[in-house]
């Protein structure tokens, strides 16, 4: 059962690095327009100013 | 508790900084902000961006299709007009709004703070529930004594961040002496975690972090959608009510706001434009449609010493009008408080959520208080029975009824939003289910307040090619009418010279030496028709009539016939004239209609029809009908409404066309049937469970499968809402 002291740590660690991601998500404002996101990625056109 | 600290806290004292200086950065860089209610497509966010760009001293531009907007950054000497001719002409309904009155960002900073949450309290419980497996599948003395406290180190950090927005409403209510929702689940709550803290401290068997952070996490997410919903529609609003850029132009041409404009101020109103203030006629002869205000669709006369209202709009000729009221005590915004305070009376509506909730929060008390004094009768255990209190409460916790009215809410108004209808009341949806009886207004509802010509066909074809040349010659929307029904049939136009315009009487000009005259029947020494009508007078021939009826809005017999069918009475009320009135009513097919209905007449009506018993969604427009649609159960204006007018409805029609009604009001039935199921459903799983918990025979294992069950089991439901509309 020792290498629960191993283990736990590191799931945990994977799980906030889980959370951290999700964090960079909502500041990077990915949430902002999930419609139109859905929609650009069928344009033929680059993209690549995600915001004015 | 090391590693908690290393994952959850960084992040979450680094989001709202970061969200500040995107938000500043978005500010300085936005100059314009337009509406684009039509788009919808890949194709059409690429066009949209494409023609701005093209414009120059645009530097960018980004449309969010979500909020139907685009984002222009440009020079100082980009003129906004230029932007939106551009995006007309290239196939987008475009306009301007007025950036200071959207707050989009102060809501999004909310919404971002409610996912926050729900990601701790998300992260938290999986990890928690990993843990538990172990416990629950025979872990015992000392290894599930560690596991409890890891589970104690992750879970009780998360609780006192993630669950501050129930503790916080949960403590302003109890504060005044009241129960509402959030009490019983911030008891449940903190109960949970301090009992199972205990229970570990004392290598107890059952403890209930899992529940205590899945019972967050789900009711975040019920509060997420609520708070969407509701971030949607008042973005909306607000949008609407930055479409009106309240502008005036002075008599020597400089532009002010509404705001700045002192009695006795000499404001120009040009021809086409909506008149901003109240005041009185100085200088220049005109028309005026007052088709906003009274619902009558034959235009007025105005010359010197008229007194003029905000909202009418100026059709032929050029005013200077004397302010003698402007902004907040101009007449607009009087009828706009007289209808604040007819509006309390229908604020009165208990949803069905408050009904479920007064009901339910002390019937939680008191179940879990009766289970804590029975088994303290019964056994004299303190800490067996407050852990069977902490199970009731835990699982009568309204974890499916917190989700069961946003999720449906959510999906029902996603739905209709997308489909051009946006609600703007929360209780709008369950009222909108009630209705029996539907009362629209006539000018600018049913009809486009455009007219149309009608009688083409009667008139000698020598007369039709003057009428078109004469009709070239105004801006008048007769005349605009007349040339495009000409030109549809095919008319050449006559030969006329010396084509002037007489403001407030017509156009006159010259056929081979012959003085020829179109415009209103006095002017040509004529007699007036009862509908409609310009006349034509060819040197001494006796005029000759046009007769002009209303432009049918699109989508209005479509919306009525749909009404028609689920079994609705329509009723057709109008200020206009009888004649005009009754022509709609058999175009639409709505056999019940009154005309020359003062705005009191209407509410009156409305009134009469709720006392004996009927539901009554009114659909109106102008300032007449404002009085009904407050005294209404519930009511739809369309977006050209006036501002007053969309102010005190409860829904707003986005588009042109009324088609969406007939599905509006068949979304609202079936979603208020999924919340009474949801209901139905969370009820079904109490009366299982609470028995189970009451005889002390539920673990945490049970908790947990049986709230996540019945969260589940109530989304399900309501998504089933988008599925049904979507045929």
């Amino acid at each position: 059962m020792n290498v629960l002291v191993y283990l736990i740590p590191i799931s945990i660690f994977l799980g906030g690095l889980g959370l951290v991601g999700f964090f960079w998500s909502i500041r990077s404002r990915q949430y902002d327009d999930p419609e139109g996101d859905a929609n650009r990625i069928l344009t033929g056109e680059y993209d690549d100013h995600p915001k004015p | 508790m090391s590693e908690v600290q290393i994952s959850a806290c960084p992040a979450c004292v680094a989001a709202p900084a970061a969200e500040e200086a995107a938000h500043a950065r978005d500010v300085r860089d936005t100059r314009f902000v337009l509406s684009l209610p039509a788009i919808y497509c890949a194709a059409c966010i690429s066009g949209v961006e494409r023609e701005l760009i093209k414009q120059p001293g645009v530097r960018a531009a980004r449309v969010n299709l979500t909020l139907k907007r685009a984002q222009v950054d440009a020079d100082e000497d980009v003129s906004v007009d230029d932007l939106i001719s551009a995006l007309t002409r290239a196939g987008y309904e475009a306009y301007e709004l007025d950036a200071g009155a959207i707050s989009a960002t102060e809501t999004d900073r909310k919404g971002r703070a409610i996912l926050t949450r729900i990601a701790v309290s998300g992260f938290a419980m999986m990890n928690v529930m990993l843990l538990s497996i172990a416990v629950w599948s025979g872990a015992s003395d000392v290894t599930r004594d560690m596991f409890h406290w890891i589970s104690a180190a992750i879970a009780l950090p998360a609780i006192a961040y993630a669950a501050q927005p129930f503790f916080g409403s949960a403590w302003s209510a109890l504060r005044v002496r009241r129960l509402n929702m959030d009490v019983p689940i911030s008891l449940a709550i903190l109960l949970a975690g301090g009992m199972s803290l205990f229970e570990t401290m004392e290598s107890g068997r059952h403890a209930y972090f899992d529940a205590a952070l899945s019972l967050t996490f789900f009711l975040l997410a019920g509060r997420y959608l609520d708070y969407r919903t509701r971030s949607v529609a008042r973005s909306a609003a607000e949008e609407l009510a930055a479409l009106e850029v309240p502008r005036a132009t002075l008599a020597d041409g400089t532009v002010v706001s509404i705001a700045d404009l002192a009695k006795g101020a000499l404001v120009r109103v040009v021809p086409g434009a909506r008149v901003p203030v109240d005041g009185i006629v100085v200088e220049g002869a005109s028309e005026l449609d007052r088709s906003l205000l009274t619902g009558e669709s034959l235009p007025v006369e105005a010359g010197v010493d008229t007194i003029v209202s905000a909202g009418e709009v100026n059709l032929t000729g050029p005013l200077v009008v004397k302010v003698t009221a402007a902004g907040e005590d101009s007449s607009l915004h009087r009828m706009a408080d007289l209808v604040a305070m007819a509006e309390t009376s229908r604020n009165k509506y208990t949803s069905l959520a408050d009904r479920a909730a007064q009901v339910y929060a002390p019937a939680v008390h008191l179940l879990s208080l009766a289970a804590f004094i029975g088994w303290m009768i019964a056994t004299g255990d303190v800490r067996h029975s407050l852990n069977i209190a902490v199970a009731v409460l835990i699982i009568t916790c309204p974890c499916a009824l917190g989700l069961a009215v946003p999720a449906v809410t959510t999906a029902a108004s996603g739905r209709l939003f997308r489909s051009g209808v946006l609600i703007k009341s929360a209780t709008a949806l369950e009222r909108l289910a009630e209705v029996d009886t539907v009362v629209f207004d006539k000018t600018g509802t049913l009809t486009e307040g455009r007219p149309e010509l009608s009688n083409l066909a009667d008139i000698p074809p020598h007369a039709r090619g003057v009428a078109m040349a004469l009709a070239a010659g105004s801006a008048h929307p007769l005349s605009a009418a007349l040339f495009e029904a000409a030109r549809a049939a095919g008319v050449e136009p006559a030969p006329v010279s010396d084509i002037r315009e007489v403001p407030g009487q017509g156009v006159e000009g010259r056929l081979d030496g012959m003085p020829v005259r179109l415009g209103r029947a006095a002017w040509l020494e004529t007699q007036a028709l009862a509908q409609t009508a310009t006349y034509l007078k060819i040197g001494d021939e006796t005029p000759v009539a046009f007769a002009f009826v209303d432009h049918l809005r699109e989508g209005a017999s479509e919306a009525v016939a749909a009404l028609k069918r689920q079994g609705k009475d329509v009723v057709l009320l109008s200020g206009d004239a009888p004649a005009a009135v009754a022509d709609i009513a058999r175009r639409i097919g709505i056999d019940a209609w009154d005309a020359e209905c003062l705005p009191e007449a209407k509410a009156l009506r409305v009134a009469e029809l709720t006392r004996s018993g009927r539901k009554v969604l009114m659909v109106g427009d102008g300032l007449n009908d404002t009085a009904a649609l407050a005294a209404a159960h519930v009511s739809i204006s369309p977006a050209s409404a006036l501002e007053a007018t969309r102010v005190v409805s409860d829904m707003v029609l986005l588009g042109k066309s009324l088609a969406p009604l007939g599905e509006a009001t068949q979304v609202a039935v079936s979603a208020t049937k999924r919340i009474k199921e949801n209901f139905n459903i969370a009820t079904l799983y109490n009366l299982i469970a609470v028995p189970i918990a009451l005889a002390g025979f539920a673990t945490p294992l049970a908790a947990a499968l049986a709230m996540s069950a019945s969260s589940i089991t109530v989304s399900l439901n309501a998504l089933r809402l988008t599925r049904f509309t979507k045929r």
